[in-house]
This record gives C-alpha cells, sequence and structure tokens, in this order.
C-alpha cells in the first residue's frame, strides 16, 4: 500500500518536472523582453500576419506574395541572421536590436519605419519573429560592442579615412568616388543569391542601420549579416574606424570630399 | 513481505541496469581518436575518369596585389587532376556506421591561408569546435565570408599580418567559403563531429587512420561533381583499400 502510494507520488512528481520543464521553455522562447517590455509571439502571430506576411511570407523566409517585386529582398527569418544588431558580427540580435529595426525601417529598402504600431506590438513581432529559427532557442547573442567617444571630425582624420577607404579595399565594392561602382560590384549577391548592390555614398540616402556617425562605426564592427559587407572589427582599431566615418561622410559633399589618389601599387 | 520482495526486484533491476550498461560501453567501438596508429583504418586513391579538364586562367587584375608574390598565374581549382589521373580537393569520410560521438576537437588547430588571392588549402577539413586559423598572406585587404546552411554565417575583413580565427559548431560538408572583395575566389570547409575523414592529395590519394573495426558507408564529396558511397567493412587492425572514380 505505502509502496504504491511512493510510487504514484514519484510519478506524479516527474510529470510535473517535465510539464514546468516544458512550459518553462517554451515561455522563454516565446517571449522578447525590451527595456520593461515582454513580447508575446502569440500576440505577434496575428500582427504579423496583418503587416508583415506580404513580403516576409508565412514561414517567414522571405517569400511572401510582394517579394519577387523588392530589391533588396525581405528578409529570411529562418536564417536568424540581421543586417542591423549591436552584438559581434556573426552573432544574433538582440530583442532591442530586433525592435529597433522594426520601429526604425531599413533605410534604402522596402522596409518601413513600424512607429506606428505600439511599443507594445512590436515588442510582440520581435517574439514572433524569433520563432522562425531555433537559433534563438539554442545560442545566445554575443556581448554588446563598445562605442568609444567620436573624436573630432579633422581634416587630418578625413585624411587618414581616406588612405584606410583604399588599404581595406573598401573601394573594390564602393568604387574610388563611393558611387557604389568598384570592380568588384557587380559580382555581389547576399546569402539568398541575390544581386544586391554596393551603398552609393553620393547619393545621400540614409544608412541602412541608422544614419548617425556612431551607427556608421558599428555598422564597420559588426558589418551587414547576410550581405557582402563584411565585420572589420579586428581589421581596424576603433581610432580607425571613426576615420573611415568621417571620410565616407565626405562622400556626399562634393565640398569636403578628398580624392583617393593612386598608390605606388598601381592601384 | 511484499515490500520486501518489491525492494530485492528493484535493486536486482538496478543491477542488471548497471550489468547491461557496462557491457554496452565495452562493446561499442569508441569514436575517440587514438593517438598511436591502430593499424586499421582505410585507403585510396580516387581517379577522375576520361580527359581532365584544363584549368581555366583566373583574371586578378582588379587587384595589382594579387599577383604578387605568385610565381604562375591563378587557375581554376573546381577540378584538379594530376597527369596519372588522380582527383585532388576530394573530402572522403565515414557518413555512416559510427557509434555516437564521444570525442573532444583535436587541441591542434588547422589552418585556412590566402595567398596569391586563392585559398590554400582550396578544400579544408576539420572537426566542429576545432579553431581554424586563417592567415592573410597577400600584401592586399580580403574579406573571409563562409556561406554555411547549419552553421553561423560569419563575415570578417582581414588586412595583411592581422590574425583571425573561427570555429563551427555543426557538422556540415561543405560550407563555401569567400571573398567578396575578390569574387575569384572559392574555397570549402567539410566540418565533421568525428575524426574518420580526409582530403586527398595532388594524386588522389587518401588515408583514414585509426578506423575502429565496424561497417561503414565511406561518402567521396567533390564540389562540381557531386557524392559518390561505398559500403565496406574494417576488422581489428585492418588495412582496407578502396577507390572511387569520379567523372564528368
Amino acid at each position: 500500500m505505502r509502496w504504491s502510494f511512493v510510487r504514484t507520488s514519484i510519478k506524479f512528481a516527474s510529470w510535473l518536472v517535465v510539464l514546468t520543464a516544458i512550459t518553462a521553455s517554451a515561455a522563454t522562447a516565446q517571449e522578447s523582453h525590451i527595456g520593461k517590455l515582454t513580447g508575446n509571439a502569440k500576440r505577434g502571430k496575428a500582427l504579423y500576419g496583418r503587416y508583415c506576411i506580404y513580403c516576409h511570407g508565412p514561414e517567414g523566409d522571405g517569400r511572401g506574395e510582394n517579394a519577387p517585386y523588392l530589391n533588396p529582398k525581405p528578409r529570411d527569418f529562418t536564417k536568424a541572421l540581421f543586417k542591423c544588431h549591436s552584438t559581434p558580427a556573426g552573432s544574433l540580435p538582440l530583442d532591442s536590436d530586433l525592435y529597433d529595426t522594426i520601429s526604425r525601417g531599413i533605410h534604402a529598402s522596402g522596409m518601413p519605419s513600424w512607429k506606428p504600431l505600439l511599443r507594445q506590438e512590436r515588442a510582440d513581432l520581435v517574439a514572433y519573429i524569433k520563432t522562425f529559427s531555433s537559433a534563438f532557442e539554442e545560442e545566445k547573442p554575443g556581448a554588446v560592442i563598445p562605442i568609444p567617444a567620436e573624436p573630432p571630425d579633422s581634416a587630418e582624420s578625413v585624411k587618414r579615412g581616406a588612405a584606410l577607404f583604399q588599404s581595406m579595399n573598401c573601394w573594390q565594392c564602393h568604387g574610388k568616388d563611393g558611387r557604389g561602382h568598384g570592380p568588384s560590384a557587380p559580382t555581389l549577391t547576399d546569402s539568398q543569391g541575390n544581386l544586391i548592390p554596393p551603398f552609393d555614398f553620393t547619393s545621400g540616402r540614409q544608412f541602412k542601420c541608422g544614419d548617425t556617425n556612431r551607427d556608421m562605426f558599428r555598422d564597420l564592427e559588426t558589418g551587414l549579416d547576410g550581405t557582402p559587407m563584411p565585420s572589420f572589427a579586428t581589421a581596424m582599431t576603433p581610432e580607425q574606424r571613426w576615420d573611415v566615418v568621417h571620410y565616407i561622410r565626405t562622400l556626399s559633399d562634393s565640398k569636403k570630399h578628398v580624392e583617393v589618389k593612386n598608390d605606388a601599387s598601381g592601384q | 513481505m511484499k515490500e520486501k520482495s518489491i525492494f530485492a526486484s528493484v535493486v536486482s533491476f538496478l543491477l542488471i541496469l548497471i550489468v547491461a550498461g557496462t557491457l554496452l560501453v565495452l562493446s561499442v567501438p569508441s569514436v575517440t581518436a587514438n593517438p598511436a596508429d591502430s593499424g586499421s583504418g582505410i585507403k585510396g586513391v580516387i581517379k577522375f575518369e576520361g580527359a581532365a579538364p584544363k584549368p581555366t586562367h583566373i583574371d586578378t587584375s582588379a587587384d595589382p596585389l594579387c599577383s604578387k608574390g605568385r610565381t604562375a598565374p591563378a587557375t581554376t581549382e573546381d577540378i584538379v587532376v594530376d597527369s596519372g589521373g588522380g582527383l585532388a580537393n576530394v573530402v572522403v569520410y565515414v557518413s555512416e556506421g559510427l557509434a555516437a560521438n564521444t570525442s573532444q576537437p583535436p587541441q591542434e588547430s588547422v589552418t585556412l591561408e590566402q595567398k596569391g588571392c586563392q585559398y590554400r588549402p582550396h578544400v579544408l577539413a576539420m572537426q566542429a569546435n576545432q579553431k581554424l586559423e586563417i592567415v592573410n598572406s597577400d600584401e592586399t585587404t580580403h574579406n573571409i565570408h563562409p556561406t554555411p546552411a547549419n552553421n553561423r554565417e560569419w563575415n570578417m575583413t582581414q588586412p595583411h599580418g592581422v590574425p583571425l580565427d573561427h570555429t563551427f559548431a555543426r557538422e556540415e560538408i561543405a560550407i563555401p567559403i569567400k571573398c567578396n572583395v575578390h569574387p575569384w575566389m572559392r574555397g570549402y570547409i567539410a566540418v565533421f563531429k568525428h575524426p574518420y575523414f580526409a582530403v586527398t592529395d595532388k594524386n588522389g590519394a587518401f588515408d583514414i587512420k585509426n578506423l575502429p573495426p565496424g561497417t561503414y558507408t565511406i561518402t567521396a564529396w567533390q564540389e562540381k561533381l557531386g557524392t559518390q558511397t561505398q559500403k565496406i567493412t574494417v576488422g581489428a587492425g585492418e588495412a582496407k583499400t578502396l577507390d572511387f572514380s569520379f567523372k564528368q
């Protein structure tokens, strides 16, 4: 009698443990946390079906019915690769990075700003977008990259930035005049194999992940995942990255522009 | 009385479990790589059937620094055949028949070099979570951009002399590697969860060492010519020979 009671209680307790584990893991995987906001994937799914599905598709693979008419193509969420993030190259983004992208939109693309949606709604969308890839359950985002204070935007900094634009081979894609017509430009594809042009710095258009100098610095540090734009995290010092930011700013301003001179190697 | 018999049955059940578990562990070949050569393994040569395609010239003139330090102009490497018909850069590996992997990734790292704006080796094989050291021996700046299907994509700029390393967490055969700055650059990295793999040398020869006795499916992967498989049984201390032949 006593044994059967013990066995029943053990059985019950183990079921309880299993159930709690399942609900706990499901809860974390179905949520997003942005500041004080907690996003809910179930609510996010309903919003996704109303606002996002036409481009990003029901499976989140970027194959929505509008996708054929868009360039660049809508993001494939199943790859868990995102252009704009505050974490190192190749790392998952933070929930707040995805929230910022939804809020800001991706400039120079078909992705608009979704600021008209409530903050809670944007947080819910982040929670749902994360469910398209198991990466968010299996891995953790890397540490946020530090952005040091910006040094003065001096003529010397621009000059050093111009030399780096040459030696770092930025010009191979973006072109010597920054118009995006470098020798490698016609060969570039995104991770889905679609042709993708390098950014035209002379266009005056806003940069994809935000238009401040700090945003540009972060782009150079993280690269734009899923595109040919690499990270320069180990390639340049923070001071050098600020120099490149200052130089790139001159490309859209003919008065400030410094010509990249051919060096001895004949480039 | 009843409680006692239940207690006895629980104890005997546990004992059976322990004994069975020990036997199971002893009988299943361990995948831990043996530092000493056990003598058992699979050797072979991979041949290319028919007239070998001639490598074509690659125009690297968009970056004059690429030809610096090159003794010969760059040529395509998608099919490399020697005078005897041996096919280089084929990944040969055990695809079925191994027990669950218990081995740790090797401490030694593997090296991928960028030289003359091509990858050396063109095809590299390594274990998951093993350290990959990436070296830029060129004066120009490269970006190393693996485009995996089963691992995280990663894209880093590497000027000359700056060290860079990376690991891949999951098995994948094989991850294409490209450099967006030099679009002709192409290489592959095969990542395995076990240590039983090899890449054919310039004569098409491969050697998979220290394979535990067992019956295996061996797969040969070539970037352009696809995959082939063969079944083979390897006894204790037995060195088997297995050849493959690819054609276009």
